[in-house]
Parts: C-alpha cells; sequence; structure tokens
C-alpha cells in the first residue's frame, strides 16, 4: 500500500529525516543552553553540539570545521557571501560575475550591489542550461572580485562545471562562490577539489531541518574573509552574529553525517529510479526534457509536455506533489525564469513539471506516478484546442492569436 | 491555494468538451487567448434559425479555473437567444466558480470567447459583429 499524496517536490523540501529529529530532540528540552555561555555546564554541552556537527558538516564538504559559518539558511548565506565579500573587497573591483539561471537570492543581492556602485555580468546558459566558459573568461576583468555560479540548478537540476568555472576566476584573481543548496549531500562536493571560496547550502534540503543552514568560508589559499551583514555578539568568527539555533544545527550535523555515509547508494538507486520515470514520461509524443541529460542531479527530472498547461496538469495529478514552471497564480503569468533563459518558448515554459525524488521516494510510488501522469496529460490534451489543432496539422506559430 | 469545490467538479466532469464543424454556417467559433500567454479557449456555438443556441463545445488550453470557466460558459450557452448570451459577464463566472482574484483573467477569456462565437456566428450569416465592451 502507498499512501497518498506521493511527494515529488524534494528540490523545493525534504522531509526531516527520523535519525536526524532524534540528534535534535534532547537540545530542545534538557541541553538547552546557549553556546556562548561560557561558564557553566548548559553552555559547555551546546557549545560541544555545534562543535561537534562543525565537524560532521566539514566531513562531508571536505573543509576544515572552523571554515564553517553557521546561518539560518541558504538564502541567507548567499546574501552573507555575496555583499560580504563585494564590502570586504570594494578596494580590489566591484565586479561580480553571476549567471541568469540563478537563484533569486543571488541574482537579488547582485541587484542590491548594483545600486550600491558594483557592476555585474549575468552569463547566459545554453540551451543544456551550462554555462559557457569561454563566456565566462571573456567576461573577466582585473575589476573582477567575484564569481558565483550555482552548483546544480534546482529547477533543472543542471549541474555546472564547478572545476573549471573556479579555476578561471582564480587565474583572474576573482574568488569564486557557489550556491549549492541543491548538490551538498546529494553528490560528491569537495570544496578543496573543486576549488571553492564560498559556499552556500541548506538544511532542508537534505533531510535536516528548516531554518538552518551553512556558509563555507575558506581560511587558507586563500583567506578569504566576508563583512558581517547581521552585527552583535561576534558569533561565528564575527562574520554572523546571533545565539546559534543549536538544535537546529545538531540537525544539520547529523543530516550531513547521513548524507556523507549514505549519498553514494541514495544517488545510484535514485538516478535509476529518474531515468525510469523520465523514459517511461519521454515515450509520450511531444514530450522534450528540460536542460541537459548528462550533466545534472540524480534526483531530478524536468519535462515539457507540449499542448497542456502545467498548472491545469499538477490538477490533474492530484496525487502527486510536483511543482510547475507555469506560473498562472502570480499577477505576471510570467513562466519560469530558469526555463525562458534555455531558449524554451513561453508555452513550452507553461508546459513542464519538476519531478523532484528523494530518499523516502520508493519504487512503487514512482511507477503510479508514471501512471498519473499518462492519464492526466492524456485527459488534458482531450481537452486542448492546441493538441486538437497540433493533430489536424495546424502550425501554431503561423496562427493569429488573440493575446489578453 | 485551494480550488472551489465548483471549480474541481468543472475540471474534473468538464460538460460539452468537443468540437462543431467550423466550416457549417449554423456554427459559431471563437479562439481566444494565446499558448505563450497559458490560456487558449475554443469555444463554439450551434445556433438555430430563431437565433437560439442548440449546442455548444469548448476545449481549453489552461489552469482549472480556465477550463472550468469555458465548461461552464457551455452550460448556460446553450438555449439560450445569441443576444441573451452576448450579456453573459465575466463576473457571473466569477461569482459561480468562487474564482479568487488571480483567476479573474480566466473568467475574463471565457467572456471573450462567448462574444467571439457570436460574432463569429453573425458575421457568417450577414450581421454586423457587436462592439463588447473590453475588460482589459
Amino acid at each position: 500500500m502507498i499512501s497518498l499524496p506521493i511527494y515529488l517536490d524534494n528540490n523545493a523540501t525534504t522531509p526531516m529525516d527520523p535519525r536526524v529529529l532524534d540528534a535534535m530532540m534532547p537540545y530542545f528540552t534538557t541541553k538547552f543552553g546557549n553556546s556562548a555561555s561560557r561558564n557553566h555546564a548548559f553552555g559547555w554541552v551546546a557549545e560541544e553540539a555545534v562543535d561537534y556537527a562543525r565537524g560532521q558538516i566539514a566531513q562531508l564538504i571536505g573543509a576544515n570545521e572552523k571554515e564553517i559559518i553557521f546561518t539560518s539558511g541558504a538564502t541567507e548565506s548567499d546574501n552573507l557571501a555575496i555583499k560580504g565579500v563585494f564590502e570586504m573587497y570594494h578596494d580590489k573591483g566591484n565586479h561580480i560575475i553571476t549567471c541568469v539561471t540563478e537563484h533569486k537570492a543571488v541574482l537579488d543581492a547582485c541587484k542590491h550591489l548594483e545600486r550600491l556602485g558594483a557592476k555585474v555580468t549575468y552569463l547566459p546558459v545554453q540551451s543544456n542550461g551550462l554555462i559557457d566558459l569561454k563566456q565566462l573568461e571573456a567576461a573577466m576583468t582585473d575589476k573582477t572580485i567575484l564569481v558565483s555560479i550555482m552548483y546544480g540548478n534546482n529547477e533543472i537540476g543542471v549541474v555546472q562545471p564547478i572545476k573549471e568555472i573556479a579555476a578561471i576566476a582564480h587565474k583572474y584573481g576573482a574568488l569564486f562562490m557557489t550556491d549549492a543548496t541543491q548538490a551538498v549531500g546529494k553528490i560528491q562536493v569537495d570544496v578543496n577539489t573543486d576549488g571553492i571560496d564560498l559556499m552556500a547550502f541548506s538544511g532542508h534540503k537534505m533531510y535536516g531541518p528548516k531554518g538552518v543552514g551553512a556558509l563555507y568560508v575558506r581560511r587558507k589559499n586563500p583567506r578569504v574573509k566576508v563583512t558581517a551583514q547581521i552585527d552583535g555578539g561576534g558569533h561565528e568568527r564575527g562574520m554572523r552574529s546571533g545565539t546559534l539555533n543549536v538544535p537546529g544545527i545538531v540537525g544539520l550535523g547529523k543530516a550531513a553525517e547521513l548524507c556523507r555515509l549514505e549519498m553514494e547508494q541514495d544517488a545510484k538507486r535514485l538516478s535509476a529510479l529518474r531515468d525510469r520515470l523520465e523514459s517511461s514520461l519521454l515515450e509520450m509524443e511531444e514530450s522534450y526534457l528540460n536542460g541537459s541529460k548528462e550533466h545534472r542531479l540524480p534526483h531530478t527530472a524536468n519535462i515539457s509536455f507540449k499542448y497542456v498547461e502545467g498548472e491545469g496538469l499538477m490538477m490533474a495529478m492530484r496525487d502527486l506533489a510536483v511543482s510547475s514552471g507555469s506560473a498562472c497564480t502570480s499577477a505576471s503569468l510570467e513562466p519560469s525564469y530558469v526555463l525562458k533563459c534555455l531558449g524554451l518558448s513561453d508555452d513550452l515554459a507553461h508546459s513542464s513539471i519538476r519531478f523532484g525524488l528523494g530518499r523516502f521516494t520508493t519504487d512503487e510510488e514512482v511507477d503510479f506516478a508514471i501512471k498519473q501522469t499518462k492519464e492526466a496529460v492524456n485527459h488534458l490534451r482531450e481537452l486542448s484546442p492546441l493538441w486538437e489543432m497540433f493533430k489536424d496539422g495546424i502550425d501554431l506559430d503561423k496562427v493569429k492569436w488573440v493575446e489578453h | 491555494m485551494a480550488y472551489s469545490d465548483k471549480v474541481i467538479d468543472h475540471y474534473t466532469h468538464p460538460r460539452n468538451v468537443g468540437t462543431l464543424n467550423k466550416d457549417n454556417n449554423n456554427v459559431g467559433t471563437g479562439l481566444v487567448g494565446a499558448p505563450e500567454c497559458g490560456d487558449v479557449m475554443r469555444l463554439q456555438i450551434q445556433v438555430d434559425e430563431n437565433h437560439i443556441i442548440t449546442d455548444a463545445k469548448f476545449k481549453t488550453f489552461g489552469c482549472g479555473s480556465a477550463i472550468a470557466s469555458s465548461s461552464l460558459a457551455t452550460e448556460w450557452l446553450k438555449g439560450k437567444t445569441i443576444d441573451d448570451a452576448m450579456a453573459i459577464d465575466n463576473m457571473d463566472i466569477v461569482e459561480e466558480l468562487a474564482l479568487p482574484p488571480v483567476k479573474i483573467h480566466c473568467s475574463v477569456l471565457a467572456e471573450d470567447a462567448i462574444k467571439a462565437a457570436i460574432n463569429d456566428y453573425r458575421v457568417k450569416n450577414g450581421m454586423q459583429a457587436l462592439e463588447s465592451e473590453s475588460h482589459h
């Protein structure tokens, strides 16, 4: 028996692993101390737990534990990294390079800095979602202080050539930062082999709790500093003040440890499941995979079902929790900017569904999802005037539409 | 955002899905919206010699509310004269389906589709197309 609805939106958030909750529980109640309390046992116990978690997280990403700065999540980490680097290094230059398919936390932090005098280059992506390394190199100047390119994309799962990007950034004396929210705990990420100087990630995308995340800040070769964006008691080596979220941090640590131990098996199992889901759905006429098939996260598939609209489709996939690049609910009616950046036409972007598998996704659930998705697409195509016109051989690009 | 029961009912059991022969003189066809906007409605009416709508069919590419709006429109059209049908207002659809503000455009599209279908029929049969007040 499978229980409905089925959760296939693990790129939005993951359920917390029960083992993570078990680790956290005592730190809400009996071990409630403030890790900054230096003069009694309650504080020591909390501090010890935080240090232990720092080690667990550092081990997952190949870092030193002193390089982990705890935050409230990846959005805060992105902001701290980008704004903090700009403020710290603006004497060296004011140029930042990022990419059009980044998360809004990165794009909007960059936009904020543009108002403060930063010059930002937003690199385009190719139709497979990857940036062009030649374009990156051509954009580098002696004023470039930071290159910020995400590890794995949240909508299409595409994994950028991180090592190569880092090498180009370093060749021109810039720092390399990556939003690795979707990648850490899912695929092998190593800050040293990858050449990462700053890296943002979050607990709730890796089976840990919401409201806690981290920023990796390199301490050696080079020693990186960021100007604090939240002032106060000088926690986290002065880079992020505020009483530490001890239970959250313990949870993030435990989640990181579980990912380190189980990620490889999980990835193998999930990519096989994802491939099954994907190939079954792509058997349908006029369905298209969005983003690179080769360079991507193991658990994500983003597929457009032409001639049906995503939101209507999700309504027919009533037992599946997925997400769509269509945005019929927003006032703007603008479809996903990420899909548009790949060069997808608006109608294909409106027809997209993102499937995000996770640690707790089962074979039976995927089989059910395949069946219900196919039924839903067929049902809506029966209702779709566009499908009928396509079947009648009418070229939809030549129809004069009455836009509203 | 949760859908109203009526939207879910029309979405799950859409009324009058189908196609009438657009080349027939007694059939009016309205095709409104655009694929890049995320919704396209095609609404068709069949009209008798007394200008009474005897049949109505639709097909819609769009969200649940767009599908429900057009399904409801076909129900309302049947049995009405084309003049009475011209008076259907998008806010009647909003009210009947309890559409939230972000979905009002779906009802506007349905009203536009009704008017386009009636005008197509009128022009085919030697009558003047009627101007409609614009919502946009």
